[in-house]
């Protein structure tokens, strides 16, 4: 017992600091780690509504017979192998860009970009769903500079779905991604870059070869918070497609089906619980993952 | 000889990042001109200022309690903000100045909760929000997201950089801990709590699928959900819709237009 003997004053010392830490720590037990231990303890039962029973492993198995969790899983994976390299390369392309001194107005471009951070996820899917109709804006410019014959399909295809809400994703995040490799880049000597490029080192090279590997803790850090961001994507595709996941559950995202299996069908809570548990071990995998190829390339 | 490359060069920097740049700015004009214009107008690619304006305007005053909505969203986010803030500077400086192995044990366990999905909690939770008579109602969507592992991660690290000579010339001055914590603490971290108060204000402004389970009826739901619902109809008023996206837009963009830098600091929060 550290306590007892540190005596008097070391236990006002230390009764103080769980006064401090008390609130935070009793909140978070009970809104985040009380619920995630009961979630997985439902997703060993089934039944519907409030009326379940211990089902086993019953729930694991329904998962590999469920083509809609299929679809819903594919769909998630897809977005998240496609879009967050995109938006992470774009980024750092643009921060890069915008870190040069020598570039008249960037001050202006940089708040440009970060604009779309402002709105709510509603907001803008709301907006692109808007744009993107069948005559909407979007179609009608790409039809008058005569990129496309006819109008594209985007909210009734399965493909142009997908890629509406890759997209839509992409707009509203780069340029949060941005301002993080910016705010990193004023850690980056400039004399490094003058130097190389005495060296003749051209700029591709600069980039890949000297403000890739400076900014890796970063680009870790936002890779992973891109990651649990997109397996969680519920807004934007609830929004885009009435809350339906179509067409014909092509954008369906694994938090959409959680909802539509509590809220929307008749409610299974073990097996919604059991899927909700399919998002927790790939965060969980994909962020261990990241660290690990991270920790790589240092050797 | 050097000098075409380099202009291509510029050329290309300049189109491309004018180009990013147009493309960021673009739906915001577009949802400015939207609400001058008739539904049909806007789904047809209108691309100019229209008459509807005033129509649209009053269209959405009578589909929606305007003030009624703007009250729980603001009601909502506010609370939600002062209680995060306060919580969460507490345990950060608590964190911070009473170290200890077992806390920063519990510490280290509370920062992974950072990786727990929403979407495995939201079950459990509407249960215990049902269970407690709460559902349908803004405390209901208040308490789950007072305790945050990210705010109080962002409050240790802005710790480290408080000075701790401040604190002993306060303990000789008798000063007890929670005095410290209020008169010398809150203030001399007032930039901390700026950014954090922008961070968690617009969370909570935005914040949707919650909301959406908690809140069933009209008369407590808030800007985002109406917008949402307003949007989803069979034939939307796409017109009314941008009236709507434009008032909720409003009070962040506004906050991040006068308040840039800690907007952005706050966005950064973990980083440095």
């Amino acid at each position: 017992m550290v306590l007892a003997r540190r005596g008097g004053i070391g236990r006002y010392y230390d009764v103080n600091g769980w006064l401090f830490v008390a609130p935070a720590l009793g909140l978070i037990a009970l809104f985040m780690v009380y619920p995630i231990l009961w979630s997985l303890w439902m997703s060993f039962q089934s039944g519907r509504g409030m009326m379940m029973k211990f089902a086993g492993f019953a729930n694991i198995v329904r998962l590999w017979n469920d083509p809609v969790f299929i679809k819903a899983l594919t769909n998630t994976m897809t977005y998240f192998v496609v879009q967050v390299p995109i938006m992470i390369l774009l980024a750092l392309v643009l921060a890069s860009l915008l870190n040069n001194p020598r570039l008249v107005g960037r001050g202006l471009f940089r708040t440009a970009i970060f604009l779309p951070c402002v709105t709510s996820l509603v907001a803008y899917s709301v907006l692109f769903k808007g744009m993107f109709a069948p005559d909407g804006i979007v179609n009608s410019t790409l039809q008058a500079i005569g990129l496309i014959a006819s109008p594209i399909p985007w909210l009734t295809h399965p493909f142009w779905a997908k890629t509406l809400v890759i997209i839509a994703i992409t707009w509203r995040w780069t340029g949060y991604n941005m301002i993080f490799y910016l705010a990193a880049m004023q850690n980056i000597d400039r004399s490094i870059y003058e130097v190389a490029r005495i060296d003749g080192v051209p700029a591709w090279a600069r980039f890949t070869h000297i403000t890739i590997p400076l900014l890796k803790p970063v680009i870790l850090f936002t890779t992973v918070i891109s990651t649990i961001g997109t397996l969680q994507l519920f807004d934007e595709v609830y929004n885009l497609t009435e809350g339906k996941g179509g067409p014909s559950n092509a954008t369906l995202t694994l938090s959409l089906y959680i909802y539509n299996l509590t809220f929307r069908f008749m409610p299974n809570f073990g097996y919604a619980a059991t899927v909700s548990y399919v998002i927790v071990v790939l965060v969980a995998l994909l962020a261990v993952l990241q660290f690990y190829l991270a920790r790589e390339r240092d050797r | 000889m050097k000098n075409p490359a380099r202009a291509a060069s510029a050329v290309l920097t300049y189109g491309f990042v004018g180009l990013m740049a147009f493309l960021s700015v673009f739906p915001f004009i577009w949802m400015v001109l939207g609400a001058t214009n008739s539904s049909i107008d806007i789904i047809k690619g209108r691309l100019a200022p229209g008459e509807t304006l005033a129509v649209n305007v009053a269209k959405f005053f009578t589909q929606v309690n305007v003030p009624l909505v703007f009250w729980n969203s603001a009601k909502i986010a506010i609370l939600a903000t002062l209680l995060t803030l306060a919580v969460s500077s507490l345990a950060g400086y608590g964190f911070e100045m009473f170290r200890s192995r077992r806390r920063d044990g519990l510490y280290r366990a509370m920062l992974l909760t950072l990786m727990i999905p929403f979407a495995a909690l939201m079950i459990p939770l509407f249960i215990m929000m049902g269970k407690a008579g709460l559902i349908n109602t803004h405390i209901a969507v208040v308490l789950p997201t007072i305790g945050s592992a990210f705010i109080v991660f962002y409050f240790r690290q802005s710790t480290k950089a408080f000075p701790s000579e401040l604190r002993d010339a306060a303990k000789v001055d008798g000063l007890k801990e929670w005095q410290i914590f209020l008169y010398i603490y809150v203030p001399v971290m007032r930039s901390t709590y700026a950014a954090a108060f922008i961070i968690v204000f617009m969370t909570a402004w935005n914040n949707y699928l919650w909301p959406l389970i908690v809140l069933q009826s009209n008369e407590t739901k808030t800007i985002t959900l109406v917008i949402s619902s307003l949007a989803s109809a069979y034939y939307p008023d796409y017109g009314v819709v941008m009236v709507g996206t434009i008032l909720a837009t409003l009070p962040t963009l506004a906050v991040f237009f006068f308040m840039q830098r800690q907007f952005v600091q706050g966005m950064l929060g973990s980083v440095k």
